[in-house]
């Protein structure tokens, strides 16, 4: 076993409605969509997000797509047009839901690939 | 027959330099989707100032560039641009075709969304508008409404396509609804075909936000997206069982597979397997994605159950007023002193009599969008922005806390500097949102479609 953070297994997309700000994770095979289902449960998530969700939160299952959806309920700070938080519609969501740190057999042990920027680097020299 | 729909816009700011691709691709249909939550308060807005506003203004740069193709009959438009003005984005929309010389199109509008004048009349006759969310009555509704809108399906954007129109302009339409609409039309699917009315939901849902099927906002290996500057806008090409491929114009930058398709299914959505739309519960869940190659992805299986009997419609009231200010502080101790700094800020207003309502302070390099998800360290960070918001019942006391910032700059631990960004300088006005179901029958018996000819 191995302490993994989800983003070394899941892609991630957050979205909002109101004061609901929804994250769904994306597993990559069917073993690790398997393993969240049993680790990231939507108790789990609740802790995680800690005083930033004061509602409710719900997991729905898309094993089509091998996902699994957390609905967080009170998460925007009052929803777009009334929040005070910079992230009033809660596009880093995701970012922050796969923070969250899971034991994961070794077989399925993986890193996800760090982002290769050399394009925009050698753009913005030119730049100069 | 294979139809072919494009999303042509996201969001009301999105630029229209994608349709040109969309529409040098051979799209039949050219849908435009306008209106975020956020929206209809932002042309409220404008609409309070000038009463031919309420429409999206940017509608006209999106007709300049779709009206070759309007002319000669290879496209139509569809768009919620109405915003809260419909009849005012029409004669905006006849200008523009007027100005660019193409006499004879049908340009239709939709009404019937908006509720604003109906809230006394429709609760007499039972509606009751409770909080979607918080099952609040509406006795707790805050203060006045500022707009209030149903959610309308494809029905009426049908009804004006059979009338011949060739711009078909609505306010508040459900988003995927705009796409659905021409499926519909075209394969003249049944409004009890609920497998067919899913998957065309499931269309417009996957396009109604341009980019971010096509490779953007995706959190796979983003930095491998070709041509990120010049991101396509999606089509998909949909046949009568309601099999759809999504795609992009061919040789643009982007990417369409499977994975930025996935993403994008789950966007701002509740329970996948009932995708609440206001012509059908879709169950996304049902839906097979197929990786064809070459940026097109096969949509098979999608099932759906019957539509509930009502919309969901929004209201919007007054929240007060927010101000805003930065500060930024360097190494040594940023984020102490950054948290310092607040806090005599706050005892400053205090001390001078302001009432603040609510208090939002974010320290930004260390935790501001990650909360509490966040994990301690002893690592120091070389710089903090502290970013302190708060809320006030009026613009005046909300001016009033941002001035007992200014003496900080001589007053307050060392080397913090403001102004950063050059924002939030004015107060600005916070408006909540009201989410409510609303009966079908309540609405649908309000709702016209018209046609003028330009």
């Amino acid at each position: 076993m191995t302490r993994l953070a989800l983003r070394e297994l899941c892609g991630y997309r957050a979205g909002d409605k109101g004061d609901i700000a929804n994250v769904a994770i994306f597993a990559d095979d069917d073993a690790t969509y398997e393993l969240i289902g049993r680790e990231v449960t939507a108790e789990r998530v609740r802790a995680h997000f800690g005083s930033m969700v004061k509602g409710d939160v719900q997991r729905y299952e898309a094993p089509n797509v091998l996902a699994l959806n957390f609905v967080m309920h009170r998460a925007l700070g009052g929803g777009g047009p009334r929040s005070l938080r910079a992230d009033a519609l809660g596009k880093t969501l995701g970012g922050a839901l796969v923070r969250l740190e899971i034991d994961v057999p070794d077989e399925l042990v993986r890193r996800r690939p760090r982002p290769d920027v050399a394009w925009a680097t050698g753009m913005l020299d030119r730049l100069r | 027959m294979t139809v072919r729909v494009g999303g042509g816009q996201g969001f009301y700011g999105d630029t229209p330099a994608a349709v040109g691709g969309l529409l040098d691709a051979g799209v039949d249909y050219l849908c435009l989707e306008a209106l975020a939550e956020l929206t209809l308060a932002i042309l409220q807005k404008d609409r309070q100032r000038d009463e031919t506003r309420g429409y999206t203004r940017d509608l006209p740069l999106y007709l300049d560039a779709a009206l070759p193709a309007l002319a000669d009959g290879r496209t139509k438009v569809i768009t919620n641009a109405g915003g809260i003005n419909p009849t005012a984005a029409t004669h905006a929309a006849i200008e523009v075709a007027r100005a660019n010389g193409v006499p004879g199109l049908k340009v239709a509008t939709v009404l019937g969304d908006d509720l604003m004048t109906r809230l006394d009349e429709i609760r007499s006759r039972g509606a009751t508008l409770e909080h979607l969310d918080s099952g609040a009555g509406f006795d707790e509704f805050p203060g006045d409404t500022l707009f209030a809108a149903a959610y309308l399906g494809a029905r009426p954007i049908v009804e004006a396509l059979a009338l011949g129109a060739d711009i078909v302009i609505t306010g508040r339409v459900a988003d995927a609804a705009l796409f659905l609409a021409p499926l519909v039309y075209e394969h003249g699917w049944a409004w009890d075909d609920w497998d067919r009315l899913a998957a065309g939901t499931l269309v417009g849902h996957l396009l109604e936000c341009s980019g971010q099927v096509a490779g953007g906002n995706f959190s796979g290996e983003w930095w491998t997206i070709p041509e990120p500057w010049n991101l396509p806008y999606p089509i998909a090409e949909v046949d009568p069982d309601g099999t759809a491929v999504i795609t992009k114009p061919p040789g643009s930058g982007g990417r369409v597979d499977v994975d930025t398709v996935r993403h994008q299914l789950l966007y701002e959505v509740h329970n996948p397997a009932a995708y609440m739309a206001p012509d059908v519960v879709a169950d996304f869940t049902s839906a097979t994605l197929t990786d064809l190659g070459d940026d097109r992805v096969r949509v098979t299986d999608v099932s759906g159950q019957p539509a509930t009997t009502t919309y969901k419609a929004l209201l919007a009231h007054r929240a007060g007023w927010a101000g805003e200010a930065r500060v930024a502080f360097s190494w040594p101790d940023a984020l102490a002193k950054a948290q310092a700094t607040a806090a005599i800020f706050a005892k400053r207003v205090e001390l001078a009599g302001h009432v603040v309502d609510e208090w939002c302070v974010e320290y930004w390099g260390v935790d501001a969008l990650g909360g509490p998800t966040v994990p301690t360290t002893d690592h120091e960070p070389p710089e903090v922005v502290a970013r302190i918001a708060w809320r006030c019942a009026d613009q005046t006391t909300a001016g009033l806390v941002a001035r007992e910032l200014v003496p900080l700059s001589l007053s307050a631990p060392p080397a913090g500097f403001t102004g950063m960004g050059r924002g939030g300088g004015r107060p600005t006005e916070l408006l909540g949102i009201w989410p409510t179901l609303v009966d079908k029958a309540f609405v649908d018996s309000h709702v016209t479609v018209t046609v003028e000819i330009v």
